[in-house]
């Protein structure tokens, strides 16, 4: 490449020259090679809005795993591609660096979190569900039959998927924990 | 709304556009209020006295939608002669029992009601029901009325339901409004003007609440009222008309009808309740001769548990029946709060929730958390629900020291929305799927994987006992996939969809068999996976569709978008108006068309009659909307059902400055309390509190904040708590915009940065002035946020509306100084002289 055409073609003769420095004449060779993180990506995933419930279209885009935007989705009759503020921030919702991504635990009287494997964390939360309710089972209350615990109660948030939803109900009811709640009632 | 669900408000502009009036009632001044037609401040606490005026109107006028009215309400049902009017008894209906602060509802029921089962019903289960947050349940599954009673067409019996309901709101007037709500008369006459004018044959208003209507002592009455207000207008089950709900969480909706709630089980069936329900026939006592859909709930049911306890539920065992524990009263979130406090709960699970900031009374919720064996929070971020033992607000003021606190503590971090795949059911009942893109982080996961592992683990636990029968035999067998061993998603919504006895997925509701044939973990839910198609999945692009856009998603019940569109023709099928059109019947094909699913079944014609002695659908007749009710009609006056009256009644909120000039009974006399001093209320009487406190939400942060205060540009949008006050107020006070202001209940004192606006009006009230003073609720003091502040739920007392048990946190009273808060000892010894006073 000759160097008057490179010289020619730096931004800042092309606006001496009269160009319009706001348009064509501001543009670069890395300006031209720069691509949308949406044209990017590896795959794109049809999503919904964890926020409010109106229940707006997303469009997740990942590459290498990782999620490189949240942008609406033009097909929803509900949001016709548009977000709010919260639902065009979630993409820090998922990737900003103050996530917990292990278990933290405190032992009783503790004054610092500790770190536990998941599955030990799992084993454990698995034992003291079975004392507790053993320890507090009622099989009658005022000679009616009850089978249930009052030891063990539950408060879940509105963003749980029905799937979540259905399990917990499903697993609390089997366990007779009757005290099952959700931000709902709230 | 363009506040709290802005990307819905661009309909509500769309409407607009095409020359919609909007109105904005709301005690401040919002962006909603900056795109509306009006704005009308109203005093928090105080709509039932507007909504009554709006019927008294409508009434005194005649401008209900006579023909609408008489045919699909039961506007014409003569009531018990027993029944009595809070103008009767100065703010009591009949039936009320001091003792225990509930009603006996007996008397509110239709003449003719003579059938005795249903009488008993009613005054046996009626308060049992009330008892455990289930008031809209007599029987099981949906109040019931005799199907066929008493009527006047002519609306002219003073104990037909016109009459009463005239009578009940005649002293509901504007100058009513202006002395109670604060808004001028002129106003409250542009208002009435406009939804008498835009109702009809040819028009239909729509009315829009979210939880400033529903958090109240008297919060189902209010939307009781709206619904009263809507069916005289002719407003229900037609386009461009209903009350719609805004719910605030993306699957508030999902979480209510596969709940994870204490009182009901999938798809609004009660939880069985020991004193009601021994046995299955118990349950289903009233199923044989119920009529309307509700009269199926034994095919409901019967498949549920099927889905359940699989192969070891039979005929013969009830179907394991036996295996569902049994509520005895109050098992709501705050009661377990308080059994937290008294030592009866042990272990506690929090997913996705964050009550140490964002339910009513903070600091007994903390107080709770302090007092467990062991604690779960699955969570984004460690929120302060999870931290509370080490830099709780009680940990400042010394009541309670880390090393003192015996709580265990698991924090397990959680899969984003965009890491799991499933369904939210959004605010119009509409399910949509979602894809997962990345896998989640480190130990996150999903809270599916959670149970379903939990569940694999405590079933291998499970010995050979009588107590963990229910627990071996449960259905547990999920497909797992990816490398945690993920349960499908896609199974387990296959599974709440329901199968046949081939094992299809089924397609409707309609094929739920009474005899074990048939599996359904959610009955509304079935027709989701219809033909094995995840049906939630589906994605046409709306452009390509019909403005009701059947072919997004899915709704339940069976894909219907408008409820009750059996409304929106005349009762011979045909349209009110061209305008207007939506379902009609066809008399050629002879079955009911339209743009969206009809919600009536299809070839029942306008003119079919019940035979003598029908049940279920059979029983409601061809020209009758209200498909649920055991009458098909729209209820004016509730005959069964509430807790807290047949009709809304203008009471106080628990909290507030002003006396109820209306009746001698000042507040809710049902209203649920719980008075101990761990939950103390501010005097009535007197000027300590002398104004009224209200809580909101911002665009830019969610609930607690666990999913807005840690993120970096919500946290710059919205970085600070405030309250928001008027300029009289902070001159009054000496508040300076941008300085600091201690909030002072009973409860707390919080300080937040002064926000001095005339978006918040003084109100005349009572013949005196009246200052609000509002506060979003989104900061906590850690929570992983970028942004802290003190919490406003912390002012908020616990007191509950009776019919759901949800708590009063839209009006209290409240004292405000200028200056930061005291820090330590200090801070309880301020409140405790402000108590002692």
């Amino acid at each position: 490449m000759d160097l008057r055409g490179l010289i020619g073609r730096w931004p800042v003769i092309r606006q001496l020259r009269g160009e319009d420095g706001r348009g064509s004449a501001a543009r670069s060779a890395r300006t031209d090679a720069l691509r949308p993180r949406t044209a990017e990506a590896d795959t794109v995933a049809r999503s919904v809005c964890p926020y409010c419930a109106v229940g707006c279209g997303q469009l997740v885009y990942a590459k290498d795993g990782r999620v490189t935007q949240i942008e609406g989705d033009p097909d929803s009759p509900i949001s016709r591609g548009r977000l709010c503020p919260k639902g065009a921030a979630s993409k820090q919702l998922v990737t900003h660096p103050g996530r917990q991504t292990t278990v933290l635990y405190r032992r009783p009287y503790g004054t610092e979190w500790e770190s536990l494997d998941l599955a030990t964390a799992m084993d454990m939360i698995a034992d003291r569900v079975m004392a507790t309710r053993r320890e507090t089972w009622q099989e009658t209350v005022d000679g009616k039959v009850v089978r249930r615990t009052l030891g063990l109660a539950s408060l879940g948030g509105a963003t749980l998927d029905n799937e979540e939803n259905y399990l917990m109900k499903k697993l609390y009811t089997a366990l007779g924990a009757i005290q099952v709640e959700n931000q709902a009632r709230i | 709304m363009a506040e709290c669900h802005p990307v819905g408000f661009q309909w509500v502009m769309e409407a607009k556009a095409r020359g919609a009036k909007v109105f904005h009632i709301d005690p401040r001044f919002t962006r909603t209020s900056a795109m509306a037609d009006a704005h009308l401040p109203i005093r928090a606490g105080s709509d039932i006295v507007l909504l009554g005026a709006l019927i008294n109107h409508v009434l005194k006028g005649a401008h209900d939608f006579r023909e609408y009215v008489l045919a699909y309400t039961n506007a014409s049902a003569i009531i018990s002669e027993d029944f009595r009017d809070t103008e009767d008894l100065d703010g009591l209906f009949s039936g009320f029992q001091a003792d225990n602060a509930s009603y006996d509802p007996a008397s509110w029921s239709y003449e003719g009601e003579d059938v005795p089962r249903e009488r008993e019903e009613q005054a046996r289960g009626g308060r049992v029901h009330a008892g455990s947050a289930s008031a809209d349940q007599y029987g099981s599954g949906g109040p019931s009325a005799h199907p066929t009673p008493h009527t006047d067409p002519t609306l002219t019996d003073r104990r037909c339901v016109y009459q009463l309901l005239a009578y009940h709101f005649a002293r509901y007037t504007p100058k009513l409004v202006e002395e109670l709500c604060g808004i001028p008369r002129a106003d409250f006459q542009r208002l009435a003007n406009a939804i008498v004018a835009n109702s009809g044959r040819e028009r239909t208003t729509a009315w829009v609440y979210s939880v400033g209507w529903t958090q109240h002592t008297v919060g189902a009455q209010y939307i009781r009222a709206a619904s009263i207000l809507q069916l005289l207008l002719g407003n229900i089950g037609r386009p461009g008309g209903g009350i719609l709900a805004l719910r605030g969480h993306a699957s508030i909706q999902g979480s209510t009808d596969i709940p994870t709630l204490f009182n009901i089980l999938p798809g609004y069936m009660p939880m069985p309740h020991a004193e009601l329900h021994e046995t299955l026939e118990d349950y289903l006592g009233y199923a044989a001769g119920d009529t309307g859909f509700w009269g199926n709930k034994r095919s409901y049911l019967v498949s549920l548990l099927k889905a359940w306890w699989g192969d070891s539920a039979t005929a013969d065992n009830d179907f394991r029946f036996g295996y569902m524990p049994r509520i005895t009263g109050d098992h709501g979130t705050y009661a377990t709060v308080f059994g937290q406090i008294d030592g009866t709960v042990k272990g506690y699970f929090v997913i996705g929730e964050n009550p140490a900031v964002g339910s009513a009374g903070g600091r007994a919720q903390r107080l709770g958390l302090a007092n467990l064996d062991w604690l779960v929070v699955r969570d984004l971020v460690p929120i302060e629900t999870a931290t509370f033992w080490k830099d709780g607000p009680e940990i400042e003021t010394g009541e309670l020291r880390t090393a003192d606190i015996g709580t265990e503590v698991f924090f397990l971090p959680a899969a984003s929305h965009v890491e799991k795949e499933g369904t939210f059911t959004q605010t119009q009942r509409l399910l949509q799927w979602r894809e997962k893109a990345v896998e989640p982080p480190g130990d996150c996961r999903s809270d599916l994987w959670f149970y379903y592992h939990l569940g694999k683990l405590l079933r291998e636990r499970a010995g050979d006992t009588e107590m963990d029968a229910p627990l071996r035999d449960l259905t547990w067998d999920y497909p797992e996939e990816g490398e945690h061993a993920d349960p499908s998603a896609e199974a387990v919504l296959r599974e709440i969809n329901g199968t046949g006895p081939d094992g299809r997925a089924l397609s409707s509701y309609l094929d739920l068999a009474p005899d074990g044939s048939t599996r359904c973990g959610c009955w509304i839910y079935c027709g989701v996976f219809a033909d094995e198609v995840n049906q939630a999945a589906r994605r046409k692009p709306g452009r390509e569709q019909s403005l009701v856009a059947p072919e997004w998603g899915w709704a339940w019940p069976l894909n219907r978008r408008i409820l009750y569109n059996r409304a929106s023709a005349d009762p011979q099928g045909r349209p009110w108006s061209e305008r207007k059109s939506y379902i009609v019947w066809d008399p050629d094909r002879r079955e009911w068309t339209g743009p969206d699913v009809p919600d009536f079944e299809k070839d029942k014609p306008p003119d079919y009659v019940p035979p003598p002695g029908a049940t279920a659908q059979a029983a409601i007749a061809g020209d009758a909307p209200f498909i649920m009710q055991t009458d098909g009609k729209g209820w004016l006056f509730a005959p069964a059902g509430l807790a807290d009256g047949p009709l809304p009644t203008h009471y106080e909120p628990d909290e507030s400055p002003v006396p109820n000039t209306l009746y001698g009974t000042r507040a809710s006399p049902a209203r649920k309390t719980y008075r101990r001093p761990d939950n103390p209320a501010n005097p009535v009487a007197g000027t300590r509190f002398p104004y009224v406190l209200t809580t909101y939400r911002l665009t830019e942060h969610h609930t607690a904040g666990g999913m807005s205060r840690s993120l970096a540009h919500l946290a710059e949008l919205q970085p600070e708590m405030f309250c928001e006050v008027s300029p009289q107020l902070a001159a009054e006070l000496g508040l300076d915009n941008g300085g600091w202001a201690t909030i002072i209940t009973s409860r707390a004192a919080i300080e937040a940065r002064v926000l001095v606006s005339a978006r918040v009006r003084p109100l005349r009230v009572a013949g005196r002035t009246v200052h609000q003073i509002g506060v979003p609720y989104h900061w906590g003091w850690a929570g992983g946020g970028l942004v802290t502040g003190d919490a406003a739920n912390d002012l908020l007392g616990i007191v509950l509306d009776p019919n759901v048990y949800i708590q009063e946190s839209k009006a209290a009273t409240c004292d405000v100084l200028p200056g930061r808060r005291p820090r330590g000892a200090a801070l309880r010894a301020l409140i405790e002289e402000y108590r002692r006073e």
